[in-house]
């Protein structure tokens, strides 16, 4: 069992920085998911870790020991590869217990781990199949089985669900995390997909340019998230941002997004916003769930206003809605049984004890 | 109800037989050329084995070259009862598997190391190693001779007309070829394969016997399959480095015993000629799937 560590850890591609100084603490135990957008670091971040790719500077430590130097099968780490990389020529049992072969294990040694990995996963009765008589879900069993049997202080996961089809995504997905729960190993996983990351993580890390935008809990991230970047990214369909300005009148402070639409801003957040009115290139962020239909009764911070719908789109247990504001594209999320129509105008009600004001000039929220 | 449908569907074939039509005709095609080489390509070696079957006589007189009278083996007689043609066989057999050996010791380790070490430099050095076959082997005749007797010269060794000098010599043309057929082979292997066995704890020399020689092994049957023809059907080396009868090997063997001065006894030269064709094509024969699937390899999977 290992925490890693990563201090100021940079790694430069000739002339192109891929990670440009990151700190990151993984405590023993924990489920890390690395997000971002294709190119932001990630992956080589991992590939760092497993020893994959030289650091061009930083310090890697795992378990408390620096790894810098330490060549791949030294770091005592399991990966598992995107393509799943499983040895073509090897049957799965033969692929399960290569490594342990190489570290000369007992064969009784090797034979009951392989037997106790392959339960775990769920996959004894394809233990004497060549990979390519294995199905995408299989293969990438086995190459957790691969993982499972070296029993490593660290797992390293590369995108290991991009290969499969939407469904089998969604299984494998609640899979790691049963397997995660059964042998609390220290995990770091990649994706693109916030979803994966959400669903999987006790902390996610979201990458962005080579560098951390924030890490914390999936909730906090949703709820609470420290850079535009991060409340566009986390969410599905994205949080609605909205050019808008704070106003002063009557001791009270309004978001004004245009002539005809302000809103009064929640009282608990007046003291934090106040510094900010009549600064330029403020944005209101808001989740669609937090546009909805009106609804007989109002809570606290809730206001309804009208708007021209463009669009209406029917998702079963949920209707989303797109309005225009300020040249934007809005999305709202309605019920299914609220009467959206296109080109109608409905009244809609904005939760602004959900808001976020965000700085676009520094991409900070506020 | 039955027939009627029948007949619909046969009248509007037609409509949606074109693409099959068209596919018909292509493999008309196809077979017709094929044929056409078949036979352009088979002649030769089937007018081999009918000279082989006639007396010198019956080729001396010189009637339908196609057509044998009296069909005899007495020039297969002859020529295994000759000792010198067994030795050239021998010569022949050592050599080309000793070839075979060296250059695929040589080539799948070396295609390996510039293949996937990244080392400096190994990019211009596989380039470099494709360049030295395009050289053609009759301009190395005068260095070669240079070098040998500099190697005499030096350490009182004479490589000039011994059979075994061929094993050092064949090589230089095999070694190139081989290594850059297993280059194309090993890079069309995803480099997350040797990722997980350097994970695994593999060596680079395990990650290189226990996962890339069994993945590529139809790679490496192609090589061991082209050095082997190369290394049998080798003319022009032999014949400028060696000259005792003990010490041919056997295409040049067959030429220069069996023509006397302007005497061809031909029966026998076609006889040695096709046993010395048999050993590559028995090859070809039992490896020919491996053959072809190592030379496409590369260019459908890289």
């Amino acid at each position: 069992m290992a925490q890693v560590t990563l201090r100021k850890v940079v790694k430069k591609y000739d002339e192109v920085l891929a990670v440009r100084g990151i700190d990151l603490d993984i405590s023993d135990k924990e489920f890390i998911v690395l997000v971002g957008p294709s190119g932001c670091g990630k992956s080589t971040t991992l590939r760092m870790i497993a020893g994959l790719e030289e650091i061009s500077g930083g310090d890697i430590a795992i378990g408390g020991h620096v790894v810098n130097d330490v060549p791949p099968k030294d770091r005592d780490i399991a990966m598992v590869f995107q393509n799943y990389a499983l040895y073509p020529h090897m049957n799965v049992y033969e692929n399960m217990s290569f490594g342990l072969k190489l570290k000369k294990t007992p064969k009784d040694v090797i034979d009951q781990r392989v037997k106790q990995a392959a339960q775990i996963l769920d996959i004894t009765e394809l233990l004497d199949r060549k990979p390519k008589q294995l199905s995408g879900g299989q293969r990438q069993r086995v190459a957790m089985g691969r993982a499972i049997v070296r029993d490593p202080k660290v797992f390293l996961f590369d995108e290991p669900l991009s290969n499969l089809d939407a469904k089998l995504r969604v299984q494998m997905r609640t899979e790691i995390k049963k397997v995660h729960q059964k042998v609390r190993t220290t995990t770091v996983y990649v994706t693109h997909d916030q979803v994966e990351a959400m669903t999987l993580a006790d902390r996610v890390v979201v990458m962005n340019g080579g560098l951390i935008e924030q890490v914390g809990s999936p909730n906090d991230l949703y709820h609470s998230p420290a850079t535009k970047f991060v409340a566009g990214f986390i969410g599905s369909p994205a949080m609605n941002f909205i050019s808008c300005q704070l106003e002063q009148a009557a001791g009270a402070l309004r978001v004004r997004l245009n002539d005809t639409l302000s809103f009064p801003v929640p009282a608990d957040r007046t003291a934090r916003y106040t510094a900010h009115v009549g600064k330029p290139s403020l944005m209101l962020g808001l989740r669609p769930e937090h546009i909805t239909e009106t609804k007989p009764h109002t809570e606290s911070n809730q206001h309804d206003f009208d708007m021209l719908i463009d669009v209406v789109e029917p998702m079963g247990m949920e209707t989303l809605v797109y309005f225009t504001v300020n040249g934007r594209e809005i999305c709202g999320r309605v019920n299914p049984n609220a009467g959206a129509e296109a080109a109608q105008s409905m009244t809609l009600r904005a939760d602004l004890s959900n808001m976020h004001l965000i700085d676009d000039s520094t991409g900070k929220v506020l | 109800m039955a027939n009627t449908a029948v007949a619909t569907g046969a009248s509007t074939r037609p409509n949606y037989g074109s693409m099959s039509r068209d596919r018909t005709w292509a493999l008309r095609w196809s077979y017709f050329f094929l044929v056409l080489f078949a036979i352009f390509f088979l002649m030769p070696p089937i007018y081999m084995l009918i000279t082989s079957l006639k007396t010198s006589a019956e080729i001396s007189a010189a009637k339908n070259p196609w057509f044998i009278s009296n069909p005899t083996l007495q020039n297969y007689i002859d020529l295994l009862s000759q000792n010198q043609f067994l030795v050239f066989f021998r010569n022949s057999a050592i050599v080309s598997i000793c070839v075979v050996i060296l250059t695929m010791l040589i080539s799948v380790i070396a295609a390996f190391a510039l293949a996937r070490m990244k080392f400096w430099g190994s990019a211009t050095l596989a380039t470099g190693v494709f360049l030295t076959y395009l050289i053609p082997e009759t301009l190395l005749f005068i260095p070669l001779f240079k070098m040998f007797a500099w190697v005499n010269e030096t350490f009182g060794i004479q490589l000039m007309n011994h059979w075994w000098t061929m094993i050092i010599l064949y090589p230089t043309l095999t070694v190139p070829f081989a290594t850059w057929i297993m280059i194309g082979y090993f890079a069309s292997i995803p480099k997350e394969l040797d990722e997980a066995a350097l994970i695994d704890g593999a060596t680079w020399m395990q990650t290189l016997t226990k996962i890339f020689i069994p993945v590529a092994l139809p790679g490496i049957i192609a090589a061991t399959i082209f050095t082997f023809t190369v290394a049998w059907a080798q003319f022009l080396y032999p014949l400028a480095f060696t000259t005792s009868t003990s010490e041919l090997v056997l295409p040049v063997g067959i030429i220069t015993t069996l023509i006397k001065g302007d005497v061809f006894n031909w029966g026998q030269i076609m006889t040695g000629a096709l046993l010395g064709a048999a050993p590559p094509l028995i090859i070809y024969a039992f490896l020919m799937d491996y053959y072809i699937a190592g030379l496409t390899a590369g260019a459908t999977k890289g």
